[in-house]
């Protein structure tokens, strides 16, 4: 208990942290002014989202391989979470694109792709919501997972080479190159909180998740019984 | 070989229960025919306008088809209880999936190029001189909409609702097939009629993955 409260405050205080550094340590952006201090959230999220779904892939594999329940605990936890922080990602989106590219929406690679990632994840989901049985729920979303994710290097790949092929409203430079020493420095930290953030959130989710199974064993056996 | 052996011996069994019904390939060639006509409103129809957005929709329409003619893949073998004694029938379970990919994209091409001189006729837009590069076009896209869809009917047919959740689970999934496969006709259709090879390669790698894939986690999707 004193550990879950200790690492749930280190993580606030990265959070708290991380937004003071975003507001007054980074430089204002020459020429897109105050908003593009969403950046540091935005990209922060997506960059925490995508491990989330890393870490769904990986739970789901050994789901597969192993059956042990924790991992399809794992499995549903990070992908819940992974799908809180691309949702972020989208909004965060176009609030920045609305002001910047004078557009709220656009057909770009990214954007396209993330949505479609998204819209995989939302499916992982929605199929374990169809399948009553835990073990099957278990193994059949197990074996969506995992061919949600080696569909993602595909579809980015498709919307990528499909999309360059025409010209394209705006460009964005990845983060990183391009990036001022300072908004570099604040940027790893965000990714790093929303990281901390991400992995807080999964755990509970996990306990959560986990809380649920054995109550529900409980209430079988004492049906039976 | 005891694999390939097993799974053409099946695909027979598929081919059989189709072409004694025929349910499945009459039911999906007049859904696209519905849905070409329905698009027809949906945008002008002179042949410039066709050559933009028609292999794009031709796409949508195959997809939109294959989603229905997927579902009873499985569902069949539940209702009828033969899923058992068919596991039970194959040393490799990987075998039932391959019979029944093949058969999906036997049954799925066919339409498709039943759909073709339909198409061409609706939408004044020649084919003439490409028909083998479309073929093999239709035959990839139709590979990669089999793989991953024959997969997704086993899992859906596990599910509730199931008549929903496989064209929510398979459209997301298929967005590279349907990318690819409508550029790459669309390259095909236009008057300089260009065989895009780095579109086709790409169907090939997807088709490919996705075997692959069914190949190593396909049998568990068969435990009861």
């Amino acid at each position: 208990m004193a550990k879950r409260a200790i690492w749930g405050a280190v993580v606030v205080l990265l959070v708290m942290v991380s937004g003071y550094a975003n507001f007054f340590v980074a430089p204002t952006e020459r020429s897109m002014g105050e908003i593009q201090r969403i950046f540091y959230l935005h990209a922060a999220s997506g960059w925490a989202g995508m491990t989330a779904f890393f870490v769904c892939f990986v739970a789901n594999i050994f789901y597969v391989l192993g059956r042990k329940q924790k991992w399809d605990w794992i499995g549903v936890s990070a992908a819940e979470v992974g799908l809180a922080f691309t949702t972020v990602l989208l909004i965060t989106g176009p609030i920045w694109a609305h002001p910047v590219w004078g557009i709220w929406w656009t057909w770009d690679a990214r954007l396209t792709s993330t949505f479609i990632l998204w819209m995989l994840y939302i499916a992982y989901l929605l199929l374990r919501g169809m399948v009553e049985e835990p073990d099957r729920r278990a193994l059949l979303s197990a074996i969506f997972g995992i061919f949600a994710f080696i569909d993602v290097p595909l579809v980015f790949g498709a919307i990528r080479w499909w999309r360059t092929q025409h010209p394209q409203p705006v460009i964005m430079g990845g983060p990183g190159s391009g990036l001022e020493p300072t908004m570099r420095k604040v940027f790893f930290f965000s990714v790093l909180a929303m990281h901390a953030l991400m992995v807080l959130l999964l755990s509970e989710r996990y306990r959560l998740e986990k809380t649920r199974e054995e109550f529900l064993e409980v209430q079988r056996e004492a049906e039976v019984g | 070989m005891s694999l390939v052996s097993n799974a053409t011996v099946l695909l027979g069994k598929e081919l059989r229960t189709e072409f004694r019904s025929r349910e499945l390939l009459t039911t999906t060639v007049v859904f696209i025919l519905m849905v070409v006509v329905l698009f027809s409103f949906t945008f002008d129809t002179s042949s410039g306008e066709s050559r933009k957005f028609a292999p794009g929709l031709l796409w949508l329409a195959f997809l939109f088809a294959a989603s229905l003619m997927l579902q009873p893949c499985f569902l069949r073998e539940q209702n009828n209880d033969t899923l058992s004694v068919l596991r039970l029938s194959v040393s490799d379970p990987f075998a039932i999936f391959l019979a029944k990919l093949a058969a999906n994209t036997l049954f799925l091409l066919f339409t498709e190029l039943l759909m073709l001189p339909v198409f061409s006729i609706f939408f004044n837009v020649p084919v003439g001189g490409v028909v083998p590069q479309l073929v093999l076009v239709f035959f990839l896209g139709s590979l990669g909409i089999s793989v991953a869809g024959t997969a997704l009917s086993a899992i859906s047919a596990q599910a509730r609702m199931r008549e929903l959740m496989l064209p929510i689970l398979l459209l997301p999934l298929l967005t590279p097939v349907l990318i690819a496969s409508a550029e790459a006709t669309a390259a095909l259709l236009d008057p300089a009629h260009a065989f895009r090879k780095d579109w086709v390669a790409f169907l090939a790698i997807f088709d490919v993955v996705f075997l692959t894939a069914l190949w190593l986690f396909g049998e568990y999707l068969l435990e009861e």
